[in-house]
């Protein structure tokens, strides 16, 4: 099994971001996703910039994807996410049927889990379109998996979402910014005042959610790094680590040792792969 | 431009019949729709009595098959948009691009929409599915504002269908899955959103608790008024603050915008509330239906509407909810 690491969701000052990739580069993460999914305000490295980073990573011997956003609702949104998938250098993401409708017919892109790809039937569809990797839903059980790959495309790969806090749901409205009584066109940039995002805890103290602007995640790490024996049973290509501003290098390398047979015993939220929910550590 | 409105059962569809609904949108009793709540929905006898029904008064009903399969349970998702077919509805809202391909294939004569759960917010995302299956109608997401609606619907030949009222997700339709984070079933996969039995309602010294499978959504002090426990109504702590930090819990009403959606184009108001009672959909119809013919006369919005549609709203608080964006 491969190891990916995830877009970087939250939004981190430029200068943390080339450092970030600077180590990623050195990392054992094969296959490196690039781009802004979140929010299309954020501008601290601009579509120019992930190029540059991606070249970088493909010179370290990564491969590169270019992610898409989650959400468009702009005409702007339209025109960058047009940009990515006509780039040329690096396959391509896709994260809402805007930008299959875009890469559809063209050569081997990634079908996103943003998507929702819940069976064979739209499996093969978006092989049909030309995807030859599929990222499954955030909320994917092993049966889920398992199922969808009964019937696999030849040469579709299969990737999880397996480390990380998890993309929960997506909005138009920005609740980092509600949290402050900005509004969202003129939010300050607050985010980057969140590396892991803001923080919800329940009323009695529970941490429940993190607010990444527009998007919102589990409090919880989750991470499947115990049932390492089951992606792989279920046909699993690749696992995805979702980048955190601290120990995603020593994740990464933790990780490759759990593929290579130490899958290490610490307990995380791991509810959806076992049919749970999400919240909750099988 | 057309109304259409919500059945959870029998009399809620004559109920939105008689009182000038153009359309009814039901579901079958399983999980194959996104209001899979129990003693909601119909069995294949009365879903057939409620077209009979409807087509004898020169009515339409479409059937939402609006969740998403899986391999094990597939055959029940298409079982249904064949029954539907079989029974003659004047349509099927789907969300899955596979099940829309077996029904554009199996079924070539049957008219397709996109249900909101397929999140399609761009007309890119339009085209794409009226490309491939010919899909006719779809139903917007409730992120778009009404400029972002009119540019959709400028750029595709599928018509557009927009919330006009009843309860609101906060977040983009099928996009989310904090209900089954919290308790193991979300909309997609279980047609569910804070199911009832992951409800729980508790006195205590501090207050009215409200927990989703344990997870404290809400405390409400005395007086307060309580809303049903989705995560995304819930109160919260971030840092020193507690407070709704989504939103209020609060209903949409677009009605004041009715006038606009029309210049624009949009072609069909759709009122949330298959779970509501045939009370609330004969009297929402009702308004609804004086409203949209009153502006096609020419005549002005009265503001009586407002107040009966006032009383039906949730939390007895309306919003305009994406379409205004107070918050951008």
């Amino acid at each position: 099994m491969k190891l990916a690491l995830g877009p970087l969701l939250y939004y981190w000052p430029r200068e943390r971001v080339f450092a970030f990739y600077r180590e990623v580069a050195a990392s054992p993460a094969d296959v490196v996703y690039l781009g802004e999914v979140v929010c299309a305000r954020r501008h601290e490295i601009s579509p120019d910039d992930w190029i540059a980073i991606g070249r970088g990573l493909v010179a370290a011997g990564k491969q590169v994807v270019l992610s898409a956003q989650a959400l468009t609702e702009s005409e702007g949104e339209l025109k960058l996410l047009r940009r990515v998938a006509a780039n040329g250098e690096f396959r391509v993401e896709a994260n809402d049927w805007g930008a299959v409708r875009l890469l559809a017919g063209t050569p081997d892109w990634v079908a996103g889990p943003h998507l929702n790809v819940y069976n064979p039937a739209t499996l093969g569809l978006l092989h049909e379109l030309g995807a030859r990797r599929w990222v499954a839903p955030f909320e994917a059980t092993r049966n889920l998996l398992a199922g969808a790959l009964a019937r696999r495309p030849p040469g579709m790969q299969a990737e999880l979402f397996a480390h990380g806090r998890i993309p929960l749901a997506h909005s138009a409205r920005c609740f980092t910014a509600r949290r402050f009584n900005l509004q969202k066109e003129a939010c300050e940039y607050r985010c980057l005042d969140f590396p892991d995002g803001m923080a919800l805890d329940t009323r009695e103290g529970q941490p429940f959610l993190a607010v990444n602007g527009v998007q919102t995640q589990s409090a919880a790490v989750y991470s499947l790094m115990r049932d390492v024996h089951e992606l792989r049973a279920a046909g699993l290509d690749l696992a995805r680590i979702s980048p955190q501003s601290r120990g995603t290098a020593e994740l990464l390398r933790a990780w490759r040792r759990a593929l290579d047979g130490e899958p290490g015993s610490a307990r995380f939220a791991n509810g959806f792969w076992h049919g749970r929910p999400g919240i909750e550590a099988a | 431009m057309e109304l259409v409105c919500p059945a959870g059962g029998l009399p809620a569809l004559r109920a939105a019949v008689d009182n000038g609904a153009d359309w009814v949108y039901a579901g079958l009793r399983d999980d194959t729709n996104a209001r899979n709540f129990p003693g909601l929905n119909f069995d294949p006898a009365s879903l057939a009595e409620g077209i009979a029904y409807a087509h004898r008064r020169a009515r339409k009903v479409v059937l939402a098959v609006n969740t998403y399969p899986q391999s094990a349970n597939w055959a029940r998702w298409t079982g249904a948009i064949d029954r539907a077919a079989a029974l003659g509805v004047d349509a099927v809202i789907l969300a899955d691009p596979g099940l829309m391909r077996y029904a554009s294939r199996c079924h070539p004569g049957l008219e397709l929409h996109l249900s909101v759960q397929g999140s399609a917010t761009s007309y890119e995302a339009l085209n794409f599915f009226h490309e491939h299956f010919g899909v006719r109608r779809a139903v917007l997401p409730r992120v778009l504002s009404v400029a972002q609606v009119e540019q959709v619907a400028r750029r595709t030949p599928v018509e557009i269908e927009v919330f006009g009222f009843g309860g609101l997700c906060v977040m983009a339709e099928g996009r989310c899955s904090l209900s089954g984070y919290a308790c193991g079933e979300s909309p997609n996969t279980a047609g569910a959103c804070s199911p009832a039995w992951a409800v729980r309602w508790k006195e205590t010294p501090a207050g009215l608790e409200s927990r989703l499978n344990g997870v404290l959504i809400d405390r409400y002090a005395q007086g307060e008024r309580a809303a049903y426990p989705t995560v995304c109504k819930g109160r919260y702590r971030a840092g020193d603050q507690v407070y709704y930090a989504f939103e209020e819990p609060v209903s949409l009403n677009t009605l004041e915008l009715l006038p606009k959606f029309r210049a624009i184009g949009v072609r069909a108001v759709k009122i949330e509330g298959r779970q509501r009672s045939p009370v609330y959909v004969a009297q929402v119809t009702r308004v609804w239906r004086e409203a949209i013919d009153t502006l096609k006369n020419a005549g002005k919005l009265k503001p009586e509407w407002l107040a009966q549609l006032a009383r039906h709203a949730e939390g007895a608080q309306c919003t305009l909810g994406a379409f205004s964006r107070p918050w951008k």
